[in-house]
């Protein structure tokens, strides 16, 4: 009797009879990597919540006091950390936009069929794939006044880019577009690649025009694509840190995420610097927020 | 239908083309000029106007992993004929290769590349590891509040490092992790291993829940149906994802540079400390980020029909 009540079961539950249960089985998957991401990135993160409410310095021996809601108010009205984050928006709009116009471009040029395309598309993306701090480093090279390639080539005898206060970070949001249109070409070839090419057909017999067809057809069904690549990439600009850091110590590049290492690890404010690490915090979740919204948009379609 | 296409269609098509020939090299000269200044004598590197075709040598490489000191006067040329090739080439730059007896003093930077080795292949292991099972959770069972979960996993990958690394500083200290491959490992786990979550639970989604159950009915239980069903049919998926980990921890620099000063420290900090004061030598570092991105880049073309998966986290497939 047993035996035909375990044959009626579904398959699960009469695996579940013979093995671990599937409740044990899910849990065990799911719960080291919950408590592992807990115990090394939220409990951290709790931590420093704390030590944002004191005056804390890391490398004096002397016992911390508790400080209340000084950090953030003192940070909230310092002028020079206001223009760490008027630096970054600067950085943020300049590198972004010129990411999105030559990715976007890159990816309407490559949406034809043509000899050597796969390998010329991986190709284009090789920048992307490098590591910013030690490519950064080799652009002080490429924008050298004095041996540079790229005053050579554009004729701009002995310009310093980068230790210029005016172009300093111009020249970095300039390698930062190197680095990252790739990507928004990459996003941008997926979703030109998944317009329905009998809406193009159609445009044709109707002698619709290049640009009618462009803003009709390809940027309204591209754009949900679009709005993904420029949310993930404003998200990674806004923390940008490794690339800036290398290329140039002017203090009109000091981002925000370098403003936060210095306070932190050289200057040893602590406390102060656990209160500016949670004010970014909150202004990253935000954009990542949104970012996971529209992810989930995408892929729902 | 095919569209019959008018010659200035055509007309234009080339011009397109030509325009991508023209983007990829501009593109790939950045990553030309690291290459040839590896390979470039010296004085080339900062030669006016800059050097483009040059009889390429390996001296970069040769000074980039030993020790040297600048010698006071000319090498005696008995001792001069007696060295081997390359230790000729840094007497060759008015320069002698430290030794203890008879030991060549090896440079840092052999020690660096090994600790970025290290803390790459085990935190990648770990990371993806973890990442299989959990995404293997997230695909096929039930779980209350699996959005919340999955987007409280994401937004662990998107915590700027730096705010991060300020409390793990701290505890580290505390516990002795500090400048350890451990601490770092640990780090790189954390932070690749939302990814891998995602990236995998991707991959899992796509294989038929219907080849396990079939394997149920067989007699297997779950847990063998999952090593003997699911993990071959996501092998690919797995290495996709191993390669992307690995990138990212070879690549990583600001937990590295804050964690790590010597004895773990990995490439990407040790590297851009070389240039020092004075005039750098740019050959020698360009010989170190030459074989530092070569894994790279190689990476990249085994991976060129993933990056795109891998880019939004399994969100976009093609």
């Amino acid at each position: 009797m047993a035996s035909v009540a375990l044959t009626n079961l579904d398959p699960a539950s009469r695996a579940a009879a013979r093995g671990w249960s599937d409740l044990t089985i899910r849990n065990l998957f799911i719960i080291p990597t919950l408590v592992f991401l807990i115990v090394f990135n939220i409990f951290p993160l709790i931590y420093s919540l704390g030590y944002s409410f004191t005056n804390f310095a890391a490398n004096r021996a002397e016992p911390w006091q508790f400080v209340g809601l000084q950090n953030y108010r003192e940070l909230l009205s310092d002028d020079h950390i206001w223009s760490n984050f008027v630096i970054t928006a600067k950085y943020v709009i300049v590198s972004v936009a010129g990411q999105m116009v030559v990715g976007f471009g890159l990816a309407l040029l490559l949406n034809r069929s043509f000899p050597m395309k796969g390998l010329i598309t991986t190709l284009l993306l090789l920048p992307m794939m490098m590591s910013a701090a030690v490519v950064g480093l080799f652009w002080q090279l490429l924008y050298s006044p004095s041996w540079g390639p790229i005053n050579y080539v554009f004729g701009l005898g002995d310009f310093a880019w980068l230790s210029n206060p005016d172009s300093a970070l111009y020249a970095v949001a300039i390698t930062d577009i190197w680095m990252w249109s790739p990507f928004v070409m990459l996003l941008s070839l997926a979703g030109l690649s998944a317009v329905p090419q009998h809406l193009y057909e159609a445009a044709a017999i109707d002698r619709a025009g290049w640009w009618y067809t462009f803003t009709r057809i390809t940027l309204p069904l591209v754009s949900p694509i679009l709005l993904i690549a420029l949310i993930f990439r404003t998200m990674e600009a806004f923390k940008t840190f490794d690339i800036a850091y290398t290329m140039t110590t002017q203090p009109t590049a000091e981002l925000i995420a370098i403003r936060l290492y210095k306070q932190a690890f050289q200057q040893w404010d602590t406390g102060k610097s656990c209160a500016l690490a949670y004010i970014v915090l909150i202004m990253v979740l935000a954009i990542t927020n949104l970012y996971v919204k529209y992810l989930n948009k995408v892929k729902e379609r | 239908m095919a569209a019959v296409r008018t010659s200035s269609e055509v007309a234009f098509n080339r011009i397109a083309i030509a325009a991508v020939l023209v983007a990829t090299l501009i593109f790939l000269a950045p990553i030309y000029w690291i290459a040839s200044t590896a390979f470039k004598p010296k004085e080339l590197a900062v030669s006016v106007p800059p050097t483009v075709l040059f009889e390429p040598e390996v001296t970069p490489f040769v000074r980039l992993f030993t020790k040297r000191v600048q010698m006071q006067k000319a090498v005696d040329p008995q001792v001069y004929e007696a060295a081997p090739w390359w230790e000729k080439r840094i007497y060759d730059g008015g320069e002698r290769v430290l030794k203890v007896g008879k030991d060549v003093q090896l440079s840092q930077y052999p020690d660096r590349f090994m600790n970025s080795l290290i803390v790459a292949v085990i935190s990648t292991v770990l990371a993806v590891g973890m990442g299989t099972f959990t995404a293997y959770g997230f695909s096929r069972f039930k779980i209350a509040g699996e959005a919340d979960l999955l987007f409280f996993i994401l937004s662990t990958r998107m915590l700027p490092p730096v705010v991060v690394a300020i409390p793990m500083f701290l505890m580290y200290r505390m516990v002795g992790l500090n400048d350890s491959h451990i601490g770092l490992i640990i780090l790189y786990v954390a932070f690749n291993l939302s990814f891998s979550v995602w990236l995998m639970k991707g991959f899992m989604d796509e294989i038929p829940k219907e080849y396990e159950e079939a394997a149920l009915v067989d007699g297997y239980t779950r847990m063998q149906a999952f090593f003997k069903i699911v993990l071959p049919e996501a092998a690919t998926g797995i290495a996709a994802t191993a390669v992307f980990c690995f990138i990212t921890a070879w690549n990583e620099y600001a937990f590295a540079l804050i964690m790590t000063n010597r004895r773990a420290q990995t490439a990407p900090p040790f590297i851009p400390s070389q240039i020092g004061s004075g005039l750098p030598d740019w050959t020698t570092i360009a010989a170190g980020t030459f074989l530092f991105l070569l894994p790279v880049a190689i990476f990249t073309f085994l991976l060129r029909n993933h990056l795109l998966r891998g880019v939004t986290f399994g969100a976009i497939r093609k």
